[in-house]
């Protein structure tokens, strides 16, 4: 709210400080990967498929090895304390990591060993919450429910930091709407911290405060959401938008059977022809207009 | 206290809770000494992110709305008359803006223009 606090927050260690994280495979490189997320915020990253999400994600939670590049965890690396260190990471993704012969009974148990802050309490109320059936195997679980069950047994547990890789991918409206809530709840003492991955936004956009978008393995534009929903704006209109002086500033042109539409600089917006279209643009319409992956138009 | 945000407007977020809470302020809906929820707390409410709230507190508290008090959180000051006077005198900017646009578009003088005013002004 002031400067004492703005100072405040410069100084704080961030939650999770990414530095120059490399990793090669065949065909694929994630490239010099850098980003910090402070404390008590959420954080969008996100691109296409395949532009390297995942792997910056594994190797965030070590389950991945860098080839060069660290990550530090509250200002610790992996090494310093394994143990703190995975305590700390809340991991949800699309994909199960329980074995699909056991319960919710078994899960539990094995939570415990593996954690030290796991609350059986705390689990088996969002078990009840949720409506997760206790005697069902995993395996006869539907794709919504094994979700559930992973954000219970994170939420369990005292966690400081939740990464979520495309984990509310292919929920209904209802649960996705309870996950925005619950993220909200988690970061509001302003101690906690979200780094969710997708490739598509949609509703989660509301409530990220940073945005990372990375694409073939690098990162592409990183900023406030606010920043970047205000920087660009989106432009529509005919052939006369293609004339004048504004037109080396249109960005990602595309062109449809009745006109244009880009994405241009707001600082520029005034070369543009009077009487164009313009609009706020959301996050993903940035990402689809920066991005290689559409059918660029070639002007000049 | 009532803030209803709208997606299809043109206006950042931000601004739309901070004219929200302003109205309310300056209308004496929301009272001075009124302690506002915290900004965390109101981003989960509205289902915004806490850098958009942080940003309508702080454009309020510069403004002279809002106080911070450690400890206490974000307390409602006494509307000032001088920025009642200035809000209002920005509606009045706005609406001549708005007019101008509109006489520029006929080609009307500005002398019609200003006996139009004269007409609404007796009304």
């Amino acid at each position: 709210m002031n400067r004492e606090d703005d100072r405040k927050y410069m100084a704080e260690v961030p939650i999770l400080e990414v530095k120059n994280l490399s990793k090669q495979y065949k065909g694929f490189l994630l490239d010099n990967v850098s980003f910090v997320l402070p404390k008590g915020y959420i954080m969008g990253y996100v691109g296409p498929n395949g532009a390297g999400k995942s792997t910056t994600l594994g190797l965030i939670t070590q389950t991945r090895r860098a080839d060069e590049g660290v990550a530090l965890l509250d200002g610790k690396r992996y090494e310093e304390d394994p143990i703190l260190y995975k305590e700390k990471i809340g991991y949800v993704s699309s994909v199960s990591y329980f074995s699909p012969t056991t319960t919710v009974k078994d899960a539990a148990l094995l939570l415990g060993q593996f954690y030290p802050t796991f609350s059986k309490e705390k689990f088996y109320h969002y078990v009840k919450v949720w409506d997760l059936p206790e005697k069902k195997k995993f395996s006869a679980f539907s794709t919504g429910m094994m979700v559930k069950l992973m954000f219970a047994a994170v939420l369990s547990r005292q966690t400081r930091l939740l990464i979520l890789d495309e984990a509310t991918n292919g929920l209904d409206i209802l649960f996705r709407e309870e996950i925005l809530k619950l993220l909200q709840r988690y970061i509001e003492d302003g101690e906690h911290s979200v780094l969710f991955a997708t490739h598509i936004l949609d509703d989660l956009e509301q409530i990220a405060d940073y945005i990372v978008m990375v694409e073939d393995g690098r990162v592409l534009l990183q900023d406030t959401k606010e920043a970047l929903t205000e920087n660009y704006i989106l432009v529509k209109g005919d052939e006369s938008l293609l004339a004048g002086e504004g037109v080396k500033y249109l960005l990602g042109a595309k062109r449809s059977a009745y006109g244009f539409s880009a994405l241009i600089k707001a600082d520029n917006a005034a070369l543009l022809p009077a009487g164009t279209v313009m609009e706020k643009p959301n996050v993903s319409q940035i990402m689809s207009y920066l991005m290689k992956g559409h059918e660029k138009l070639e002007i000049n | 206290m009532k803030i209803i945000l709208s997606n299809q407007s043109e206006k950042p977020i931000y601004l739309q809770i901070k004219e929200q809470l302003e109205e309310q302020i300056l209308s004496g809906e929301v009272r001075e000494d009124t302690v506002l929820p915290s900004i965390r707390k109101m981003a989960a409410d509205l289902k915004v992110s806490v850098i958009t709230t942080t940003r309508a507190y702080k454009e309020l508290e510069t403004d002279g709305f809002i106080t911070t008090v450690p400890g206490k959180g974000c307390i409602v000051l006494a509307p000032d008359n001088q920025i009642l006077r200035e809000q209002y005198l920005r509606r009045m900017e706005d609406g001549f803006m708005q007019a101008k646009t509109a006489a520029k578009k006929l080609q009307m003088p500005l002398a019609e223009a200003q006996e139009i005013f004269e007409t609404i002004w007796k009304i």
